[in-house]
């Protein structure tokens, strides 16, 4: 635990009578791309929220970098390195894809209150932010606004938010949540390029995006860890193949 | 330099260049009544302007922000009442009166959004509403008179109807700058994001609360401003100017004229006062042949009833009001 | 004491009022998403009717029945003609278009009716006193209020407890999509439940009438505490609201009748009868704010997929 970056224990959080996290442990070192799969309602965007501060759980502790954040305000994790991206698209429908990655970069250039520079303008912002589009692959989509960005271009922008707060950790929610194949695979390109710099804890469905980045997997169902060990044991794993039941392919995965 | 002579482009600068020559034209012998409408107009375009930066910009739906005029103008009318009447003094005094009120309702209100958020501003602004109808010291009910404006001893002569004019088109142009470059400074962006996509803004790291209330009192102050102004200008200050009803006017405009937009709130000034006056007799003038007179100015008196739709219509149709029209663009 | 129990039961009798009026909010906003603003004009309108109509007919029975139907072609042609267009969208754009009909409602009125208000006089038979306790005397007509709402309120339930419509406005409550994806005609439910909480509302207001004058603007004024009451009670819920509007309609009565004499041991009794209304209505608020304090979905949340 102690070398973890992100230590989490006991985990639990109850909804009326649904238990979305039920006493979930877990530990992810520094650089380690960890993935959680589960099917659906396994309370997996659930844990996302408790570990980005939306959530409060009922019971347990979340540990970033040795300290505990269970109880710290959503804006506060970013501060501390711990960025997420969204499951359902989360942007600034009205702005370009420029402004939003340059609103992430702003939110750490100390604070706002300045009343009269064009922030737009501004090339302490606007620069970084540049630079990371291009890492997503979206520098020549800059001047264009969201609302008429595509499908797949609405995912890396997600990513490209994350990134621009300079995080030490992602939390990514689905990143290839609706991409087709294509998209897909330069999605898993891209986070294989990030894989040592950062550390990501990634929610994904796409098994073949899943086994091609973990380092190691958790399978959630019912809020509960069942499983938790390198993708190889993960994929002869008995419990895991009944947990999803009736797409036994999708555990195989193609590398 | 083409690009400059867009159709809205070229409204505004007409308008600004009409509004500028108001007391020029009154003073070669137009109608002195022009002058009245159009200082009115100016004052509450400001306090439009103001509501903009957190209605449209911010979307932060406040019924209660004509409580900053009545605040902004009983500062005057109180001060004037005890016996000070030195403007040096009572601007100020109405500006912080307002921005202080600002301070307090926005730091209950703001940790709510939507509807919460309406209902409790609406609250405040029925209590403050009530509260001036209790001072019993300061008129109540019926308002208090202001029999001196703002001295400001050598500097301005309020009492010139055309240095006041031209102070207060002073101050909206102002005002209009003021917001501009407000919006699309660092802070400006938080209080758009923060409308667009609080959440996300809450992600990246930002403590949204506090610049939302910050907008929220630079708002008030500007209105409290615009308080002071229509005082000095009806020289009378009640509670009526403080309904709910008076917020629902100042929110027409902004709407109407185009929210986020600069010159929106202007626009939208111009366009109910100036309806409010001249379309009774518009119609009058058009229905006269068709219809016998008694039947024109019943019509004519009726007029208000196209507001409701009209405005129901731009919010659903043409949500960047007559300013996004203008502009051959619409906001999604 | 007599004095506290009379105010008390004015206090239910509001409070039934509001429920009346708050129902169709409730219903409105927990089924279709919609905050509409314009309830109040409903409940205008329904006074504005009744008046007429009772004029018409001399009969005051006669006159709130039509009132009641004419109410309901009112709201179900409002709901086809404009809330159509607000579903699914920004409860900012639809706080705005609602208070556009807020607007042409008060003028509509103005040019039908005239500025002045209308005055709905009581029949004989409904002026009278009852003497309920000895040395307390109501009035016949609050009672009869009291009365006709606990019996709307009691068909209200049977009919979204017991019958088919009812069962797809709960199902229509708390899963909108599921309910489409049913098969039922979602069009016409709406037009149903809006046309609905538009002839509670007109109910409210024709019966409000003779106590208080009718007059343009006089949904405004009430509505600020149905969205209240709506709040409190949980959005969506009809038994939220029927004891949420209990609450409030007695608080506000009891604040109004005994505060002015609470603060007149502060101040002086003109200053404390002008800052007491403020006050009561900041005491609604007040709840408001503990209510949601301790339970943000409000006392009987229904669960919105």
């Amino acid at each position: 635990m102690t070398d973890a970056l992100l230590a989490i224990e006991g985990l639990t959080k109850r909804f009326g009578g649904v238990v979305a996290s039920d006493e979930i442990t877990l530990a992810i070192p520094t650089g380690e791309l960890h993935a959680v799969i589960g099917p659906n309602g396994a309370g997996k965007t659930t844990l996302i929220g408790e570990l980005a501060g939306e959530i409060a759980p009922d019971q347990g502790r979340v540990w970033f970098a040795g300290r505990d954040i269970t109880a710290l305000p959503v804006h506060r994790r970013s501060a501390i390195g711990l960025a997420r991206s969204f499951q359902v698209t989360s942007l600034f429908p009205d702005f370009t894809a420029l402004d939003n990655v340059a609103l992430a970069v702003q939110a750490h250039s100390g604070h706002s209150f300045r009343f009269w520079r064009n922030a737009r303008r501004d090339a302490a912002l606007r620069e970084p932010a540049r630079a990371v589009l291009a890492q997503v692959g979206l520098a020549d989509r800059a001047d264009v606004p969201v609302s008429r960005l595509s499908h797949g271009e609405h995912r890396a922008l997600e990513i490209a938010m994350a990134l621009a707060t300079r995080p030490r950790m992602l939390l990514l929610d689905e990143p290839m949540a609706g991409m087709g194949p294509d998209e897909s695979a330069r999605m898993v390109n891209m986070l294989r390029g990030f894989k040592r710099q950062l550390t990501i804890l990634l929610i994904e469905h796409d098994m073949e995006a899943v086994f091609a980045l973990a380092d190691r997997i958790t399978v959630l169902v019912y809020g509960r860890v069942i499983a938790s060990d390198i993708p190889a044991a993960i994929r002869a794993n008995e419990e895991v193949r009944k947990a999803y039941l009736g797409a036994p392919d999708e555990l195989v995965g193609q590398e | 330099m083409t690009e400059w002579f867009t159709l809205r482009n070229i409204v505004v600068v007409g308008l600004l260049i009409v509004l500028a020559l108001v007391p020029v034209y009154v003073s070669i012998g137009g109608n002195t009544f022009l002058m009245t409408l159009f200082t009115r107009i100016v004052i509450l375009a400001m306090a439009a302007t103001s509501l903009n930066l957190i209605l449209g910009y911010g979307g932060m739906v406040s019924f209660g922000h004509a409580v900053y005029l009545g605040v902004g103008g009983y500062a005057i009318g109180i001060l004037a009442h005890e016996g000070v009447a030195s403007g040096f003094l009572q601007w100020p005094i109405a500006i912080g009166a307002s921005a202080l009120l600002a301070l307090v309702v926005g730091a209950l209100s703001l940790r709510t959004r939507g509807l919460y958020f309406i209902m409790i501003t609406f609250a405040f602004a029925q209590l403050v509403y009530y509260f001036g109808v209790g001072l019993e010291r300061y008129g109540a009910d019926d308002g208090l008179t202001i029999y001196r404006r703002s001295q400001f001893a050598g500097v301005l002569d309020l009492s010139n109807r055309a240095v006041f004019y031209y102070l207060c088109l002073l101050l909206l142009v102002g005002t209009i700058y003021l917001v501009w470059r407000l919006v699309n400074s660092r802070f400006g962006l938080v209080i758009q994001g923060s409308r667009s996509n609080d959440r996300r803004m809450q992600a990246i790291g930002f403590p949204t609360f506090r610049y939302r209330l910050t907008g929220f009192v630079i708002a008030g102050a500007i209105c409290g401003l615009a308080g002071a102004l229509l005082a000095n200008h009806t020289e009378f200050i009640s509670p009526a100017t403080m309904h709910w009803t008076r917020s629902g006017d100042l929110i027409v405009m902004v709407v109407l004229g185009g929210m986020a937009s600069s010159f929106g709130p202007l626009i939208g000034a111009v366009t109910l006062l100036v309806l409010e006056e001249l379309l009774p007799a518009i119609i009058r003038l058009l229905a006269f042949p068709f219809l016998d007179p008694p039947m024109a100015v019943k019509i004519s008196e009726y007029w208000p009833i196209v507001l409701g739709p009209l405005f129901l219509l731009v919010v659903l149709f043409a949500r960047g009001g007559m300013n996004g029209l203008l502009e051959g663009a619409r906001r999604d | 004491m007599l004095l506290v129990l009379e105010q008390c039961l004015n206090g239910l009798q509001f409070g039934l009022l509001l429920f009346l009026l708050a129902a169709g909010l409730t219903l409105v906003f927990g089924i279709m998403d919609l905050v509409n603003l314009a309830h109040g004009s409903l409940y205008m309108v329904g006074a504005y009717f009744a008046a007429t109509f009772t004029a018409w007919t001399g009969s005051f029975v006669a006159g709130a029945v039509l009132a009641l139907g004419a109410a309901l072609i009112v709201g179900m042609a409002v709901e086809v003609i404009a809330m159509r267009r607000l579903y699914g969208r920004d409860h900012l754009d639809q706080v705005l278009g609602t208070f556009g009909l807020i607007l042409f409602f008060n003028e509509l009125v103005r040019i039908v009716w005239g500025p002045a208000g209308l005055s709905l006089p009581l029949p004989a038979w409904l002026s009278a006193w009852i003497e309920i306790l000895p040395g307390l005397d109501y009035p016949t007509y609050r009672i009869a209020i009291i009365v006709t709402a606990l019996a709307v309120a009691l068909l209200l339930y049977l009919l979204v407890m017991r019958t088919r419509l009812g069962m797809l406005i709960r199902a229509g409550a708390s899963n909108r999509e599921m309910t489409g994806a049913l098969g039922v005609n979602i069009s016409l439910l709406y037009t149903l439940v809006f046309g609905l909480g538009a002839a509670l509302a007109a109910l409210a207001g024709l019966m409000q009438a003779p106590i208080q004058t009718v007059q343009i603007g006089m949904g405004e004024n009430i509505l600020f505490l149905a969205f209240v009451v709506i709040i409190i009670g949980g959005i969506g819920s009809i038994r939220g609201a029927f004891i949420a509007a209990i609450m409030v309609g007695l608080i506000d009565t009891l604040g109004r009748a005994f505060l002015p004499d609470l603060m007149g041991l502060i101040m002086s009794s003109r200053g404390a009868s002008q800052v007491a209304p403020a006050l009561s209505s900041m005491l609604i608020y007040v709840l408001m704010m503990i209510v949601l304090v301790v339970r943000p979905a409000g006392l009987f949340p229904v669960s919105i997929k």
